[in-house]
């Protein structure tokens, strides 16, 4: 007979099963977190490549000569009166300057009414005009394009990358090799601005914007590159990745900006940290690790962290080149920013396909370390062995006492999916409340308490997560199955499948996302019973709950980026993340603040009730 | 010889012009030399300059198959637009003005390769799309590319594998297609390809060895890519010293490239053939060299050509008339009449139909109705 369908073997299984089970679970908790933090130890790592034969192993030779120019046009474009900040964008001038430059300029206006006032970027009412030049390639059709994107806000003129765009298009309309439109967009209000064009480009309208449609267009893109400078003088570049959902670009873009790197020599960083080579020191392990879990919570946290992050959405490969100014010895000119734009657009001329033959998935410790999605997964996958494990385990009990009712006791037998049923609906109903009702009731809130309305959405989300914990002890009547204990089985089984699948699916899209929740949820969910110290474990749960778990990734995250905070400003910090994930989610569609809300929280909620049943 | 022994010499024929040669050692030699090359996905064209030797050697285009994978001279990448150099100087445009394409971009297939090497085709494929050999003919096959252990890739979608080759190389002896085969391959593992040859009269020549790669020569630094591979810039500077007259034999051509210029091992497969390598001119494969005596004397042809002699005692054995292959049915072309279309009874789609058709007929009217039809 089979392994399980022998019942001797299958009882020897189980009850190995039951024995083992909290060891068992105890070292693949302690394995898979030991497993991700070895990921940066560099002899884990793999080297990266160039994967795509297309873009090949030779380098062109660069002949952009027009940097000083470049610079000298920036203070063209940013004199005081026609700054962003007073009359927005000087529309007028870029096009003109655009038009003298032999492309085809157009403009496009949005305008947006956020759900509530961004206070970070002080804006609620946002109005706006994109421009964009196309540089038609003389001999192809017009069916594919690249887009070289810099972005121009109130507080952030970018007048260098402007100029730089427009005198790489001066440079770029004078050859013959371009086989791909090429449009230079600069966009206004940042996401808000890339977001409209993207939609009138594609002829979508996923976040209701209104925004006028575009004149023009250049066939599908292939590869867009953001580009930040933020002063004349530069010295050293930063590339950012990490796009909306935690969503990154194929890894060869990031090969292909590594390699010009080195071939120019500029000094390349990722996350703002530069290469070490000292791997075998403890420094340099940390230095890698840090650069990893940097990464990690930017790509948890769901935002764009680029201009760029919008474009990955319509599987446009891109990424954000930002200048950074550090005040070092060695500085890089305007000209060799230039040659390396030029080499990296000539590259993807070059590509006859988009980008698809390196890793989609992937962490990089350092540029020219990665971690691909077999090596990570592993560590999310003893996460979620645990869930299973005990999730069996219960399977197992409750399936037992069918054997012990033999000797006459008229206990009903199980007790059936009705009474899961109601902490489920009502946990979930807690979590739509979280959901719609931080936005919808800012009115009310703000009539009636002395807070503007982005301190309004937040305390009432807040507010409403709090008022969940209370939730065990007013429902706990409208229970049936109040006080068995195949009652609490049960919920904590259906529980445990839910939270795994959810943190399964999450951890696919976004890695980052499922691995943080599932550290710290696994522990208590999987150890929690009605049968523990309340007080305690209660302490305990609310520390671990998705809500703290966010705060201490605040923390970690500002010790992480060298700008530690106290305990007051982190939570400022906290507060105002969680009003820019509800903005993110509102304005671009964002995943994480409504998978906390309806999903995660309400998981968690069901393990609140199991904790408080009786 | 006196032409006149040459002329009543026994096992000559003289159907068409085509003169049969049953001793190589006669001093009129009429070789045609056939070249087909194959450029699968390299974006180097080292075959245009192949293309300017051969040519220069005597073969003309019409006896030249080309095939092309990539269009290199026309691609909106090429900043010198219709040109192709061999060498970053540019100092030679290899793509001209009379290179002719016979097969280009994704009519490079594996399919019609093979179909050229063995004639199989289609009735309206016009003469330049077509290997128009017989058996007296010298066969050059080159081909370029990316290529594995026992297969060379064809267009990023499909492989031809050394044991396909070596059966349409069969094939084509069996057909009686070419006298001699010379065949050159440039990949990586290019030794695999020839290792599974069967048929005689085979020659052939790789870049490297199994388990070896090939490597390329030289990149071209306004572009990104690079010209040509190791073994074919090599092969093509021995070319240049090659001229009509001369009388480098196979021996020189295996020399070409060693290790320490190539990196790789340039191998050669010779036991096929039958005649010693050494006494093999360059020029038999890569030129259309023709050796011509004038003669002054006049001949007088006035008695017919005796019919061959009939051996005794074999009146039964039939000797069949060996005749060429039909290979441009011109008459079926030209002259084509209208083909009596045969009845066939109806297919799938027409019965269901028909069924169909006749299922609601009796849904609708009912069987008891049909009674008062019949």
């Amino acid at each position: 007979m089979g392994l399980l369908s022998d019942p001797n073997r299958r009882k020897a299984l189980t009850g190995l099963l039951t024995r083992l089970n909290t060891p068992i679970c105890i070292v693949c908790y302690l394995a898979g977190i030991v497993w991700f933090m070895g990921l940066a130890f560099e002899p884990f790592t793999l080297r990266t490549y160039m994967s795509e034969n297309a873009m090949g192993s030779t380098m062109v030779e660069e002949r952009f000569s027009s940097g000083e120019r470049a610079l000298s046009l920036a203070k063209e474009f940013d004199p005081p009166s026609a700054c962003c900040g007073l009359n927005g964008m000087p529309v007028e001038w870029l096009v003109k300057a655009m038009q003298s430059r032999g492309l085809e300029v157009f403009t496009q206006s949005f305008s947006r009414k956020l759900p509530f006032p961004d206070e970070n970027k002080e804006r609620y009412m946002v109005r706006g005009t994109n421009v964009y030049g196309i540089l038609r390639a003389p001999r192809a059709p017009r069916t594919e394009a690249l887009v070289i994107t810099a972005p121009c806000s109130p507080g952030n003129t970018n007048n260098q990358a402007v100029a730089l765009l427009l005198a790489l298009a001066q440079y770029f309309r004078n050859q013959i090799y371009w086989a791909k439109d090429i449009i230079f967009l600069v966009n206004e209000h940042d996401l808000i601005g890339t977001q409209a064009w993207l939609e009138g480009y594609h002829h979508t309208n996923i976040t209701g914007m209104e925004y006028s449609p575009l004149q023009g267009r250049a066939g599908s893109i292939q590869a867009a590159l953001s580009l930040e400078l933020s002063s004349d003088v530069i010295t050293s570049l930063d590339l950012v990745l990490e796009g909306l959902n935690g969503q990154l670009p194929n890894l060869d873009l990031a090969n292909l900006f590594y390699a010009f790197c080195q071939k120019l020599g500029v000094l390349c960083t990722i996350q703002g940290k530069l290469q070490r080579n000292d791997w075998d020191t403890a420094e340099g392990y940390t230095h890698a690790a840090q650069t990893m879990m940097l990464m990690v919570l930017k790509q948890a946290c769901g935002r764009s962290w680029g201009d760029h992050g919008l474009f990955l959405r319509y599987h446009i490969e891109a990424a954000s080149v930002r200048g950074i100014n550090s005040f070092r010895h060695y500085k890089t000119d305007a000209t060799t920013i230039g040659r390396l734009l030029e080499g990296m657009v000539r590259k993807l001329n070059n590509l006859l396909e988009r980008l698809h033959q390196s890793y989609f998935f992937y962490l990089l410790p350092s540029l020219s370390r990665f971690v691909s999605i077999g090596y990570y997964m592993p560590a999310f996958g003893l996460l979620a062995v645990i869930l299973l494990l005990r999730a069996l385990d219960l399977w197992v009990h409750l399936g037992a006492p069918a054997l012990a009712a033999v000797d006459g006791v008229t206990e009903p037998s199980s007790p059936g999916v009705l009474t899961v049923l109601t902490p489920v609906v009502i946990s979930h109903l807690t979590g739509v409340a979280l959901y719609l009702l931080p936005v919808h009731l800012q009115e009310m809130a703000v009539e009636h308490f002395p807070v503007s309305e982005t301190e309004a959405v937040v305390l009432t989300a807040i507010a409403i997560y709090t008022a969940g914990l209370a939730l065990p002890h007013n429902t706990q009547r409208l229970l049936s199955g109040e006080g068995t204990e195949q009652g609490w089985k049960v919920l904590k089984l259906t529980a445990l499948l839910y939270l795994a699948v959810l943190l399964g699916c999450t951890a696919l899209i976004n890695f980052s996302l499922g691995f943080i929740l599932a550290v710290t949820l696994v522990p208590i969910t999987a150890s929690i019973t009605p049968h523990m110290p309340k007080a305690l474990y209660a302490v305990v749960m609310v520390l671990l709950s998705p809500a703290f778990t966010i705060l201490y990734c605040v923390f970690i995250y500002q010790e992480l980026i060298e700008a530690p905070v106290s305990v007051s400003e982190g939570w400022m910090l906290f507060l105002s993340v969680i009003s820019q994930g509800i903005l993110d989610h509102a304005l671009y569609g964002s995943l994480v603040y409504p998978l906390l809300a309806l999903f995660i929280y309400p998981c968690w909620l069901m393990f609140w009730n199991i904790l408080f049943w009786n | 010889m006196e032409l006149r022994e040459f002329i009543n010499f026994p096992g000559l024929t003289f159907p068409g012009l085509k003169i049969t040669l049953l001793k190589p050692d006669i001093f009129f030699k009429q070789w045609y030399s056939w070249y087909s090359k194959i450029h699968s996905s390299h974006l180097e064209s080292p075959l245009e300059v192949f293309h300017n030797h051969v040519y220069r050697l005597g073969i003309p285009d019409s006896h030249i198959v080309l095939m092309l994978a990539d269009d290199m001279a026309c691609n909106y990448r090429n900043p010198k637009p219709a040109t192709v150099f061999s060498h970053k100087n540019m100092e030679l445009n290899v793509y001209g003005d009379d290179v002719e394409v016979d097969y280009r971009g994704y009519e490079v297939t594996v399919e019609n390769f093979l179909r050229v090497l063995t004639g199989r085709l289609p009735p309206s494929t016009p003469r330049s799309k077509r290997l128009l050999s017989d058996d007296r003919s010298n066969i050059l096959i080159y081909l370029t590319g990316h290529g594995g252990n026992g297969f060379l890739k064809f267009q990023d979608s499909e492989e031809i594998s050394n044991m396909e080759l070596a059966d349409a190389f069969e094939q084509m002896w069996q057909k009686r297609r070419y006298n001699e085969l010379l065949f050159i391959i440039d990949t990586c593992q290019g030794a695999s390809m020839y290792e599974r040859f069967y048929s005689p009269n085979l020659m052939a020549l790789a870049s490297s060895q199994v388990g070896e790669d090939s490597l390329s020569h030289q990149p071209d630094l306004g572009i990104g890519v690079h010209l040509m591979d190791k073994y074919t810039f090599y092969l093509l500077e021995f070319l240049e010293e090659v001229h009509p007259a001369s009388q480098a034999n196979m021996n020189d051509l295996f020399k070409v490239c060693p290790q320490s210029q190539c990196v790789s091992t340039p191998g050669h497969r010779t036991d096929l053939f039958q005649r010693d390598p050494g006494s093999v001119l360059i020029t038999d494969f890569f030129g259309s060299v023709r050796k011509v005596e004038i003669t002054k004397d006049t001949i007088n042809l006035t008695s017919p050509v005796e019919p061959p002699i009939k051996r005794s005692g074999s009146s039964d054995i039939q000797i069949e008339s060996l005749t060429y292959v039909d290979q441009l049915p011109v008459a079926e072309i030209i002259h084509q009449k209208p083909k009596q279309k045969d009845w066939h009874p109806p297919d799938g789609f027409i019965l269901g139909l028909w069924t169909l058709i006749l299922l609601v007929f009796f849904q609708t009217y009912g069987i008891k109705h049909l009674k008062h039809i019949f």
